[in-house]
């Protein structure tokens, strides 16, 4: 099965599984007042729930045909080992890194480090380089933030900033 | 309404507004040019800030600059680079890229910059004739005519996918709907489908969707395929030196941009059309109308294949704004982001905006005229010094991208759990992606669905259930065309490929 029509099996089972919420979960906590109201907060979850099931049934189904691909400028994915897949997901990793540490390691150190390990990801050598555009670009943005847009970036470390 | 251009002059020439428009044009050329990101995830990156403005003209007069400064910015990298920054600059690079090797680029960015323009100030002016016409009208719908509107706007996104792709279209639609039923809406005051986690009891934040969407994925794609980008690889167009046209040239494309700025503009106020088919579309159009020795220069660096997608595609922008601003309805994935910034600042988009809150409906439509004007005036002999950014190695490049999309999903909500749900929803928008599913409608869905429920609740309680269906002949009416809009590309499809197969057996 391509890969398309295992992705609409997937939404499917996500639909199938938020239409069960919908129906069955979801009015049995109501309120009797709210009861009498010809719309429920389950009754437009209920309307989309049979959409997205009837049109991802329509997919896996495959009553819709596909024309041929031929864009040169897609990724092809039978030749996913040519592709620096290693390089995307260790990026991946990095930005969830940077989501997990910002608050601990605070805005200048957690963006240095992304912008500094990044490029070193990506086969950049010329460290101090890569340290000093990190340095600026790291202290620049937070200085945009946090002077001139009014929005708090926490700078410091979270001991350093009492918490 | 020459009362409502003097409130937008008013307000539009004010010191701040001027500096927002002249700074915006400015960002939006600057990153505009860079591969990974589009006008969707510039503007995405620039709303906390127009939040943080507060004031919603201003507000806007800065995500418009933005925007028009993305799609002029996508033109130049088309131009010099081969390497459109936006689908609808693609076109631009047929002809602009051949012209720019032959060591006129500065030819070709001039082309471009009138031509856009052109397009964008004709566009303009159609908006400001429009709209107020169609505003007027939609000041007589009710809830359920805006919900069976809604619904026409959605499918009709879905129509213009492509033969195959309605399914997926309408798939990605529902699930953009279904995402924005999670957390607590205003209309029940309960939280749904949270699955008790306190971090989704607002919901999802739709900066964070339309990076996930747009940004993320892209520059995953430039890392996993270096050919794509074509930055950083020391080939920055050449030098660009004569950036001036003559008249013989002038009078060649005069005609095709009046042209194409008016195919543009109507083709930009459908929903899902774009300004993507009215580049290309304007294009052919030239192309097929062009005299036959003229039409052996296309691809090879003729001016007017130049204007006719530029002009056409700066008219289409200017367009989607009339569905944005008199109905509430975006018909591209820009101008939904763009609706999403007006509810996060307390504007509600429709036809009331003219009426309750006029000075932004015009100062925004004047603010277009200056955003050309400096797009013309200041970026085009900036754009040898700009177009330096092309030359930055993808190395530093790729790391600032993934950077700036989580600085903009990070600011808006100041929440580190959005940056975990921007990863998440990258990945999944990357696969989605690989598989071939269009992604601008599933945020459109996802920006419309509280909206649109809205007005299905206050329509299901006017009528105490679905009897606003028949009860309301424009509403049927609307409904029905979705149902045919939804059904008729794949009936056409099907019918094609049983003729194509009819013939197959004959010979």
């Amino acid at each position: 099965m391509a890969l398309d029509r295992w992705i609409a099996f997937v939404i499917l089972l996500v639909c199938v599984a938020y239409g069960y919420a919908a129906y069955f979960t979801m009015d049995g906590v109501l309120p009797p007042i709210m009861q009498r109201s010809p719309i429920w907060p389950s009754s437009f979850p209920k309307v989309l729930a049979v959409g997205a099931i009837l049109f991802s049934l329509a997919i896996v189904l495959g009553l819709e045909k596909s024309p041929e691909k031929k864009d040169a400028a897609d990724i092809n994915l039978s030749r996913l080992g040519d592709y620096n897949v290693g390089q995307a997901l260790m990026l991946l990793g990095l930005m969830v890194a940077y989501a997990l540490l910002l608050r601990p390691l605070g805005f200048l150190s957690a963006t240095f480090l992304f912008l500094f390990l990044g490029s070193f990801i990506l086969g950049e050598r010329r460290f101090v380089l890569m340290a000093v555009i990190a340095g600026i670009a790291a202290g620049c943005v937070w200085y945009l933030v946090d002077a001139v847009l009014g929005i708090f970036l926490s700078p410091l470390p979270g001991f350093m900033n009492g918490g | 309404m020459f009362e409502g251009i003097m409130t937008g002059l008013a307000t539009a020439f004010t010191f701040t507004n001027i500096m927002m428009v002249i700074g915006g044009c400015l960002i939006g050329t600057f990153i505009g040019m860079l591969p990974g990101l589009g006008p969707m995830s510039i503007i995405a990156i620039m709303i906390p800030v127009a939040i943080t403005i507060g004031d919603p003209s201003t507000a806007l007069i800065l995500l418009a600059g933005v925007y028009y400064g993305a799609v002029f910015g996508g033109s130049t990298s088309s131009i010099l680079i081969n390497a459109p920054g936006v689908a609808s600059t693609v076109a631009t690079s047929f002809d602009g890229y051949p012209l720019a090797r032959s060591g006129q680029a500065g030819k070709a960015l001039t082309v471009a910059a009138i031509s856009s323009f052109a397009g964008g100030s004709i566009g303009a002016i159609l908006l400001m004739i429009f709209a107020p016409m169609l505003a007027s009208v939609a000041l007589l719908f009710h809830s359920s005519e805006y919900f069976a509107l809604m619904v026409v706007g959605l499918s009709a996104i879905a129509a213009f996918a492509g033969t195959g792709q309605v399914a997926k279209a309408l798939l990605m639609t529902f699930l953009g709907l279904i995402m924005a039923t999670v957390g607590e809406g205003v209309l029940f005051n309960m939280p749904r489908f949270t699955m008790g986690i306190m971090d989704l009891q607002s919901g999802f934040g739709f900066i964070t969707l339309a990076m996930a969407m747009f940004a993320l994925p892209e520059a995953i794609y430039l890392v996993l395929d270096p050919g794509r980008s074509k930055t950083g690889d020391g080939e920055d167009g050449g030098k660009i030196t004569n950036l001036r046209i003559n008249r013989q040239e002038a009078k060649s494309i005069a005609p095709v941009i009046g042209r194409q700025s008016l195919q543009g503009f109507f083709i930009g106020v459908l929903p899902g059309a774009g300004a993507t088919i009215a580049s290309f579309l304007g294009y052919a159009v030239e192309r097929n109308i062009a005299p036959k020795e003229e039409q052996k220069q296309f691809g090879k660096g003729a001016i007017k294949g130049i204007a006719a997608p530029e002009s056409a595609n700066n008219a289409a922008c200017t367009g989607s704004f009339v569905p944005l601003l008199t109905l509430g309805i975006p018909g591209s994935g820009t101008t939904a982001i763009l609706l999403g910034a007006l509810i996060a600042l307390n504007v509600s988009p429709g036809p009331r905006l003219m009426v309750d809150e006029p000075q932004i409906f015009w100062a925004v439509i004047i603010s277009m005229y200056l955003g050309n004007l400096v797009l013309l005036i200041l970026n085009l002999p900036l754009i040898p010094y700009i177009a330096k950014v092309l030359a930055v190695p993808r190395n530093f490049l790729i790391p600032f991208i993934l950077f700036f999309t989580l600085m903009g999903a990070y600011i808006g909500q100041n929440n580190a759990t959005e940056l975990l749900l921007l990863v998440g929803f990258g990945i999944c928008a990357t696969i989605l992606r690989f598989a071939d599913y269009p992604l601008a409608p599933l945020l459109i869905g996802f920006i419309l669905g509280p909206l649109l429920e809205n007005n299905f609740s206050r329509a299901m309680q006017l009528y105490d259930g679905m009897g606003f269906i028949w009860s309301r002949p424009m509403t049927l009416g609307l409904l029905i065309f979705a149902v045919i809009l939804v059904v008729l590309p794949s009936y056409r499809a099907r019918r094609a490929r049983a003729r194509a197969e009819g013939v197959a057996d004959g010979d």
